[in-house]
C-alpha cells in the first residue's frame, strides 16, 4: 500500500509555474528521497504534501485519504526543518514533547515517549537543557526527536543536514539510516546533494524544473538513467560526455577516436553522445589494441583514489584511478573504456537510448 | 604639555568628568526632588525662605486632603482607563498585526497606511470627534474615552507587533501547524511566547501613551470621569496656585508609570529568543 499518492499536482507561486504536474507514490515503509538541483521544487513539493502551500491543481492522498485540502495538522504527518525550529523558550523535553501535548496525550504516555526517543537518538543527558545550550548536531538530535515521537504516518525531512559542517553530516547520515531501518516508517527526505540521495534513498525521484525526471531505486538511476541530466547529476566526479556518430559497430568521437557498441544503437550515421563514468574508465596495457593512448593534463588525489583530467576525443574527460596510479601532469598513459557501461544519448532530446 | 606626569593628567580629567557628570543630573533630577519633596511639606515649609531642602518630618496631610476630598480617585480613572485601552488595543492590534504579517493582509503598503493614522495630529481631530461624541451621547463616560484610546493606540500597537511578528522564524509556526496545533493554538504556544519582549514593551508604550493623554481627556469630559492630568490643572489658579496637591497628585499619577516602566525593563532583556534557528 502506498503512503503517500500524489497525482496530477501543480503549484503556482503567483504566475511562476513550480510543479508542473507531479505523479507519485511512496510505498509504505520506504525511504524516498526527492533529489534536484537549486530551485527544482523539491522543498514546494515536500511543503505541499504537509499542506504547508496549498496546491493549485492536483491531489493527494496520506494513507489512503484524500487530504489535498486538509490542514496539516490533520495529515498524520511529522516534519524535520533544516534550521531545526526548536522553541527557544522550552527545554529539550518540552520540545520533544510538543507534538504530543498538542495533541492532548496522557502525561505518562507523553513521557515514556519523550525517554525512549531521547534514548534513540543519545541525548537522554541533555533533556533539562535549552536549545541556546546545545551544539549544531545536538539541536538536530533534538529537531529529529521531535518528529519521531509523533508516531506519525509520513515523516519528512527537508535538508534536515546541510546546516552541518562535513563530519557531522556523515555521523547524522548513518543515524538517519538507522533510525529509519528501526522505526521501518515511511520517511520522504529533501535533499540537493546527490551523495545523501544515493545513500540513503530506498528510491529516489529526481526533480528537475518542477516535473519528475525519472524515479526508481539508487542503482537503477545510476546505471539506467533516462536521460542526459540523470546520468550527469548522479555519480561524483561527473559522468563525462563526448559528442560523436554512430559508425558500424562503433561510435566515432570528433578527433576520429573510436569507441565499440557493444550493442547496436540509433541510426548509422547519426549524432550521440556518448556518456562514460569516471569509474569505468581503467589503466589498460601500453601496446593494446583497445587502448587509447593519452596524455594527463591534472590530477586531484583524494586520498583513496586519484581523478586525472585527459584530453580525448575532442573533448576532456576525467578518469578515476587507483591513489597509487603514479600519474603526473604530462605522462603518458594508456586507458580502457568501459563501453558496455556506457549511456547513449540522442542529443536531440536528451534521453537515454 | 602640561608639567604634570600623565596618570595624574588622567586623574584630574577624570575627576572634573565626574564633577560634570554629578553636576547635569542634579540639574535634571532636582526638580523631581523638589516636587516629591513638596508633596510631604506642611503649607509653611512650601513658602519658607530660605528654602527647606528637606522636609523635617515626613507628613502626610497632603495626600489625606487628595483622598478626603476624591481627588485621588481621578488616578484611579485613569487607571481604569488607560489599563483598559491597553488591554483592547493589544488584544485588536496583536491580531491584526499577525494577519498583516502572515497573511500579508491588505498588500504590502497596508501597513504604512495604518501607522500613518497615527501621525495626525490629535488636536485636528479632537473637535470632530467631540461633535460625534455629543451626538452619541459619549461625553464624559468611561467607554467613551476607551474607545478612543483604543483606536488612538491601534496603529502603533500593529505597527510594533508586526515587526516583532515578522522576525519570528516562519518555521517555528510551519512546526507547530504540522505537530498538531491550530492556528490559535500557534499564535498562543509560538508567537506569544516567542514575541513576549515585543508585546510586553508595546504594551507598557500603549499604557504610558494613555495615560498621559491631556488632550481628549480635557475635551470630551466633565466631572464623571476625570483624569488625573486634568484634575491637576484644576489647581492652577488665576490668583494662587496649590503647590501641595499638585506636588501630592503628581507623585500619585508617576507611581503607575513607574512600575510599567519597571517591569518592562525586565522584559526588554531580548537574549530570550536566541538559539531557535541556527545563527
Ligand atoms: N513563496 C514563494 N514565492 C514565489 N516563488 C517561490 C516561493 N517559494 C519557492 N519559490 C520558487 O519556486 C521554485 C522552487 O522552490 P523550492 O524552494 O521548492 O526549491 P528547492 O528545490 O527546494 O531548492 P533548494 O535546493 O535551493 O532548497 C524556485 O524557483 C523558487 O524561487
Ligand atoms: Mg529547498
Amino acid at each position: 500500500m502506498a503512503d503517500l499518492k500524489v497525482s496530477g499536482l501543480h503549484k503556482f507561486y503567483g504566475k511562476f509555474h513550480a510543479l508542473k504536474g507531479i505523479d507519485l507514490e511512496v510505498p509504505s515503509g520506504e525511504f524516498t528521497v526527492f533529489v534536484g538541483p537549486s530551485g527544482c521544487g523539491k522543498s514546494t513539493l515536500l511543503r505541499t504534501v504537509a499542506g504547508l502551500e496549498e496546491a493549485s491543481g492536483g491531489r493527494i492522498e496520506i494513507g489512503g485519504k484524500d487530504v489535498t485540502w486538509a490542514r496539516p495538522r490533520d495529515r498524520d504527518i511529522a516534519m524535520v526543518f533544516q534550521n531545526y525550529a526548536l522553541y527557544p523558550y522550552l527545554s529539550v523535553e518540552d520540545n520533544i514533547a510538543f507534538g504530543l501535548r498538542a495533541r492532548k496525550f496522557a502525561e505518562a504516555e507523553t513521557q515514556k515517549r519523550v525517554a525512549r526517543a531521547a534514548e534513540m537518538l543519545g541525548i537522554g543527558a541533555l533533556l533539562k537543557r535549552f536549545p541556546r545550550e546545545l551544539s549544531g548536531g545536538q539541536r538536530q538530535r533534538v529537531a529529529i526527536g521531535r518528529a519521531i515521537v509523533r508516531d506519525a504516518l509520513l515523516f519528512l525531512f527537508d535538508e534536515p543536514l546541510s546546516n552541518l559542517d562535513a563530519q557531522l553530516r556523515d555521523d547524522m547520515r548513518v543515524e538517519i539510516k538507522r533510525l529509519h531501518q528501526e522505526l521501518k516508517r515511511t520517511m520522504i527526505y529533501v535533499t540537493h546533494d546527490q551523495i545523501e540521495a544515493m545513500t540513503l534513498a530506498d528510491r529516489i525521484v529526481l526533480l528537475r524544473d518542477g516535473v519528475i525526471e525519472q524515479q526508481g531505486s539508487p542503482l537503477a538511476l545510476f546505471e539506467r538513467p533516462a536521460t542526459k541530466f540523470v546520468a550527469g547529476f548522479l555519480g561524483s566526479p561527473k559522468m563525462n560526455f563526448l559528442k560523436g556518430r554512430i559508425g558500424k559497430g562503433v561510435v566515432t568521437l570528433e578527433d576520429g577516436a573510436k569507441l565499440p557498441l557493444p550493442s547496436p544503437k540509433g541510426k548509422e550515421g547519426g549524432a550521440v553522445i556518448v556518456g562514460i563514468r569516471p569509474q569505468h574508465i581503467s589503466l589498460g596495457a601500453k601496446g593494446s589494441r583497445t587502448a587509447h593512448h593519452v596524455i594527463v593534463e591534472l590530477v586531484q588525489p583524494t586520498g583513496t583514489r586519484l581523478h586525472a583530467t585527459i584530453p580525448f576525443g575532442g573533448s576532456t574527460i576525467v578518469g578515476e584511478f587507483d591513489a597509487h596510479a603514479a600519474t603526473k601532469p604530462g605522462a603518458q598513459l594508456a586507458i580502457e573504456i568501459d563501453m558496455s557501461r556506457a549511456a547513449i544519448i540522442d542529443p536531440a532530446t536528451d534521453k537515454v537510448i | 604639555m602640561s608639567a604634570l606626569p600623565f596618570h595624574r593628567r588622567h586623574d584630574v580629567r577624570l575627576a572634573i568628568r565626574y564633577a560634570l557628570a554629578i553636576l547635569i543630573t542634579i540639574v535634571f533630577v532636582f526638580p523631581v526632588y523638589w516636587l516629591f519633596i513638596i508633596s510631604f511639606k506642611t503649607p509653611d515649609e512650601i513658602f519658607a525662605f530660605p528654602p527647606v531642602w528637606y522636609p523635617k518630618s515626613v507628613q502626610f496631610a497632603n495626600y489625606r486632603v487628595l483622598f478626603k476630598d476624591g481627588d485621588a480617585e481621578t488616578v484611579l480613572n485613569s487607571l481604569i482607563l488607560a489599563g483598559a485601552s491597553t488591554i483592547f488595543a493589544m488584544i485588536l492590534g496583536t491580531l491584526a498585526a499577525y494577519s498583516l504579517a502572515r497573511f500579508k493582509t491588505g498588500g504590502e503598503n497596508f501597513a504604512v497606511w495604518i501607522i500613518s493614522q497615527r501621525m495626525m495630529p490629535p488636536v485636528a481631530i479632537v473637535f470632530p470627534i467631540f461633535l460625534l461624541y455629543v451626538a452619541f451621547g459619549w461625553v464624559d463616560s468611561f467607554h467613551g474615552l476607551i474607545i478612543l484610546y483604543t483606536a488612538f493606540n491601534l496603529p502603533y500597537v500593529i505597527w510594533m507587533m508586526r515587526g516583532y511578528i515578522e522576525d519570528i522564524p516562519l518555521e517555528l509556526e510551519e512546526s507547530a501547524l504540522v505537530d498538531g496545533c491550530t492556528r490559535w493554538e500557534v499564535l498562543w504556544k509560538v508567537v506569544f511566547p516567542m514575541a513576549r519582549a515585543g508585546l510586553f514593551a508595546t504594551a507598557v508604550f500603549t499604557f504610558v501613551f494613555a495615560w498621559n493623554d491631556f488632550l481628549f481627556a480635557l475635551v470630551l469630559t466633565r466631572t464623571e470621569v476625570t483624569t488625573f492630568p486634568v484634575q491637576v490643572t484644576h489647581y492652577f489658579g488665576g490668583q494662587s496656585n496649590f503647590w501641595a496637591k499638585i506636588a501630592a497628585m503628581s507623585v500619585l499619577g508617576t507611581i503607575p508609570v513607574f512600575f510599567a516602566v519597571a517591569t518592562m525593563q525586565r522584559f526588554l532583556v531580548r537574549g530570550i529568543s536566541m538559539g531557535a534557528v541556527k545563527g
